[in-house]
């Protein structure tokens, strides 16, 4: 009976969990095209229903619709394969996130842990995805037979492999305090209010966790692969209709997942930022502070300008790299002094 | 417990339906009058000329290389940070003998130029 109760609950958890994740990016490409709007003094979308909320479902509509082309000089198999990788692990990332704390379902004694999830490996699975999305994005380049295509792929994989090294060596500085990669174990080291959190003891890693993420996801102004005024579109030049749309859903999706693993490891996941808040439910503590990552993203790309390709590799290569070093020999140091 | 990956299972399984079918709906409601121009890579609408499949710089392997190196140091790291606190000044010393055989063969490629892009 138990593995009965564990197989419903697991396929509820899965079913909603996607189903939020999905109308969180549909409203994102809302929410970043109204922000970037009134950024740069215009309305943003304003004419499918009010305040243009019903635009996300009238792209999604008009992608379905589109005509679908296959470029004669593709690769045919592969340039299907790309935006599927792409969306997949896009999507993937999110199963070891500990959204919420546990509750017991009314009238039972039943208790829902709010994660899909509790796996002991959670941060390696989750870095294991993420590289994996760089192969939708390099053989979707690749496979569109077109220069410009070509050289956007080239550009994110070196890009993308570059800031990994970085964004795997600042986060050894958390694992170093939580002595743990299960990632419900991190949270839970990070209760009792906002001077608990991981970003008092690691304000350097954060920064460089974040400056990393946003080159792993492609974000201005590390959005080379993409770098419309050089490029045209990128490594998705070729793409239309439904592929192409997936692929900025995967985008998206990254950039939620991105956010929600830095709140988890860096900013105390559901836990509530002060002790007398806890009565409010986790999972509103989560969605606040994702919400807020994400508003960061796209307010830094309305403000700053695209970096040169020669300035960002050097950039990750000579100056992350030494600092992300520093900062773990230091936070073994001091650990090491204080026993 | 391996069953903890089941519920990972069910999900990526969603994520892999849900990439079918958007590819595959989008296949059947779409129409398709393709013709030769259309098919012709994109190229600001210039002609095209050569293949697409170009050789590509050489620096592009360098840094593939370059990052199977110092990302397998980053997963030494990992299980090392797990148990620092057992391991204490033993093994903050071994790990600080193996950042400096490290930093000196970074040094290394620094010196040689392989970080310069110009």
């Amino acid at each position: 009976m138990q593995v009965f109760y564990f197989l419903i609950e697991t396929i509820i958890k899965c079913v909603v969990v996607f189903a939020c994740l999905m109308l969180s990016v549909a409203y994102l490409t809302w929410l970043e095209r109204k922000v970037l709007g009134h950024i740069q003094i215009r309305f943003g979308p304003n004419r499918c229903g009010p305040f243009g909320l019903l635009q996300p479902f009238s792209d999604g509509i008009k992608a379905f619709f589109k005509e679908d082309l296959i470029p004669g000089s593709a690769d045919k198999p592969v340039f299907v394969l790309a935006p599927m990788i792409a969306i997949i692990s896009a999507i993937s990332m999110f199963a070891v996130i500990p959204f919420g704390n546990q509750f017991t379902l009314p009238g039972t004694d039943y208790v829902v842990k709010l994660r899909i999830a509790d796996i002991d490996i959670g941060l390696l699975y989750v870095f294991g995805i993420a590289s994996l999305g760089e192969f939708g994005i390099v053989l979707g380049g690749w496979a569109s037979g077109n220069k410009y295509g070509l050289t956007g792929s080239l550009r994110a994989a070196a890009q993308m492999i570059s800031y990994e090294v970085a964004l795997g060596l600042s986060i050894v500085g958390v694992i170093l305090l939580s002595q743990s990669l299960r990632l419900t174990e991190i949270v839970a080291l990070q209760a009792g209010g906002f001077w608990h959190w991981n970003i008092i003891y690691q304000p350097a890693a954060f920064v460089f966790f974040i400056v990393c993420a946003l080159a792993e996801i492609n974000r201005t102004p590390f959005d080379m692969p993409e770098a419309e005024s050089e490029l045209a579109c990128g490594f998705n030049i070729e793409y239309s209709s439904m592929k192409f749309a997936l692929f900025f859903m995967a985008e998206y999706a990254h950039m939620i997942t991105v956010a929600s693993i830095a709140v988890t490891l860096f900013l105390g996941g559901w836990q509530a930022p002060l002790p007398f808040l806890e009565f409010i439910p986790g999972v509103f503590w989560f969605g606040a502070k994702v919400f807020i990552l994400i508003f960061f993203f796209i307010w830094q790309r309305g403000t700053f300008p695209r970096l040169r390709y020669d300035q960002i590799m050097k950039f990750g290569w000579k100056v992350l790299f030494e600092l992300t070093l520093i900062n773990i020999l230091i936070t073994a140091f001091v650990m090491l002094l204080k026993g | 417990m391996l069953i903890d990956y089941l519920p990972i299972l069910f999900y990526v399984a969603i994520a892999i339906f849900f990439a079918c079918f958007a590819i595959l709906a989008s296949h059947l409601l779409g129409q398709r009058k393709p013709t030769r121009l259309k098919e012709a890579p994109y190229e600001c609408g210039m002609n095209t000329y050569g293949s697409s499949f170009r050789r590509v710089p050489i620096k592009y392997y360098i840094i593939a290389m370059l990052f199977l190196l110092f990302d397998i140091e980053v997963v030494f790291l990992y299980p090392w940070a797990v148990i620092f606190k057992e391991l204490k000044m033993f093994g903050f010393i071994s790990m600080a003998i193996f950042l400096a055989i490290l930093i000196i063969a970074y040094i290394y490629i620094w010196k040689k130029g392989a970080l310069e892009w110009e």
